[in-house]
C-alpha cells in the first residue's frame, strides 16, 4: 500500500548522475572526435560525425572501455542507439542516400547539438 | 601435466600448432595453475557454446512468424521474448530484433571484432569475423549483399546495424510467399544462419537445391 507519506518521499526522490538518460530519441548528436590511447569501442569511421538518436538502450551499462582496465565501480550509463545516413559517413556512398548506419554509443562520448 | 582420459579418442593433430594457439594453451595453463579457475570451467563453457546454434535463432524466427503476440513482444525486447522460450543470455547481452519489411532490409556486422548473437546463433561463420566484410559491410552494403546474390532495390533502405557494446543483433526476415500452411516446424527448417545476419532472404527450397 502507498498512503500518502509515502506518495510524497516517493516524489522526492533524487537519482544519481548517469541514472537518467542525458538524451532523449530524435535528439541530434555529435560524436566526439577524439582519439585516446587504450580500449575504445568507437569505429573510427564513427568519430566527429553527426546523428540522431533513435533509442536508448536499457538497462544501463558499464563503461566498457573502463571495464577493459578492470575499473567498473560506479561508470554505469547509457548506452544509445544511434542513426545516420551513409552517405554522411562515406561522401561517394554507392548505394540509395535512404540507406542507414545504426550503432550503440556509450554516453560519455557523445554530445548534444542544438 | 595434464591428466589423460584413457576413454578419449586420440586424435592425431594434422600439423604443428600455429603462435595462437601455443600462446592460448600457456595462458589457459598458467590460470589453471594459479587456481583462477579450473579446467572443468573451461570445458563447461565449450559446452555452453555448442549448446547455440542457428536452430535456436530459427525456431525464434518461426514462433514470430506464426504468433503475432510474441512478435510484438519480440520487437520490443529480444532478450526476454528469447528467454520466454528458454534460451538464456549467458553473455549478459541484450538483444535487439530487427525487423524486415517490404520497405527495410537489415544488415548486422560488427567492425569492432565479432560481436553476434551468440546465445541464440552460436558461433559465427568465419566471414563475419574477417576484415572485408567488417569493413564492407558499412561502407558498401548493396555490394556486400549483392556479392551473397542479394539485390535490392535503391527503394528499399538498408539499414546496417554495427554492434560495439552491450547489445546484439537478430534479423527478422520476412517470411517468404507461399508459406501460409507451414507448421511452425516447417518455417523454422527454412530460416538459415545467414538469413538472421541479414545477407540473404529466406527462400522456398527450389527443385534443383541440394538437399
Amino acid at each position: 500500500m502507498i498512503n500518502g507519506g509515502t506518495a510524497q518521499a516517493l516524489a522526492h526522490i533524487v537519482l544519481a548522475t548517469g541514472e537518467t538518460p542525458l538524451f532523449q530519441p530524435g535528439e541530434r548528436v555529435r560524436v566526439d572526435d577524439r582519439v585516446p590511447i587504450g580500449h575504445y569501442r568507437v569505429p573510427m569511421y564513427l568519430r566527429g560525425k553527426i546523428g540522431t538518436v533513435e533509442a536508448v538502450i536499457q538497462p544501463r551499462g558499464l563503461d566498457n572501455e573502463e571495464e577493459g582496465f578492470g575499473r567498473n565501480a560506479g561508470n554505469k550509463r547509457h548506452y544509445y542507439r544511434v542513426v545516420l545516413p551513409m552517405p554522411d559517413l562515406w561522401p561517394d556512398y554507392p548505394g540509395s542516400p535512404n540507406d542507414t548506419l545504426h550503432i550503440e554509443v556509450f554516453e560519455t562520448w557523445l554530445e548534444r547539438i542544438a | 601435466m595434464h591428466d589423460h582420459d584413457d576413454h578419449a579418442p586420440e586424435t592425431a593433430a594434422a600439423e604443428p600448432p600455429g603462435f595462437y594457439e601455443v600462446l592460448e594453451t600457456a595462458v589457459r595453463e598458467l590460470l589453471v595453475e594459479q587456481g583462477l579457475f579450473e579446467a572443468a570451467e573451461i570445458h563447461r563453457q565449450i559446452d555452453v557454446l555448442d549448446s547455440r546454434t542457428p536452430a535456436l535463432g530459427a525456431m525464434v524466427i518461426a514462433r514470430a512468424w506464426t504468433d503475432a503476440a510474441f512478435r510484438a513482444r519480440l520487437l520490443a525486447d529480444g532478450r526476454s521474448a528469447c528467454e520466454e522460450l528458454g534460451i538464456s543470455f549467458y553473455d549478459d547481452t541484450g538483444l535487439i530484433v530487427l525487423e524486415n519489411t517490404a520497405r527495410v532490409h537489415n544488415l548486422i556486422v560488427c567492425t569492432l571484432c565479432s560481436c553476434y548473437p551468440r546465445p541464440v546463433l552460436g558461433l559465427p561463420p568465419d566471414w563475419y569475423k574477417l576484415k572485408p566484410y567488417r569493413a564492407r559491410a558499412v561502407s558498401e552494403p548493396r555490394k556486400v549483399l549483392a556479392e551473397f546474390g542479394t539485390v535490392l532495390p535503391d527503394d528499399v533502405e538498408i539499414r546496417v546495424s554495427d554492434s560495439t557494446a552491450v547489445v546484439r543483433y537478430l534479423v527478422l526476415p520476412l517470411r517468404p510467399a507461399g508459406t501460409e500452411n507451414f507448421t511452425e516446424a516447417q518455417l523454422a527448417a527454412l530460416v538459415t544462419r545467414d538469413a538472421m545476419i541479414g545477407v540473404v532472404p529466406v527462400r522456398l527450397p527450389e527443385p534443383g537445391d541440394l538437399p
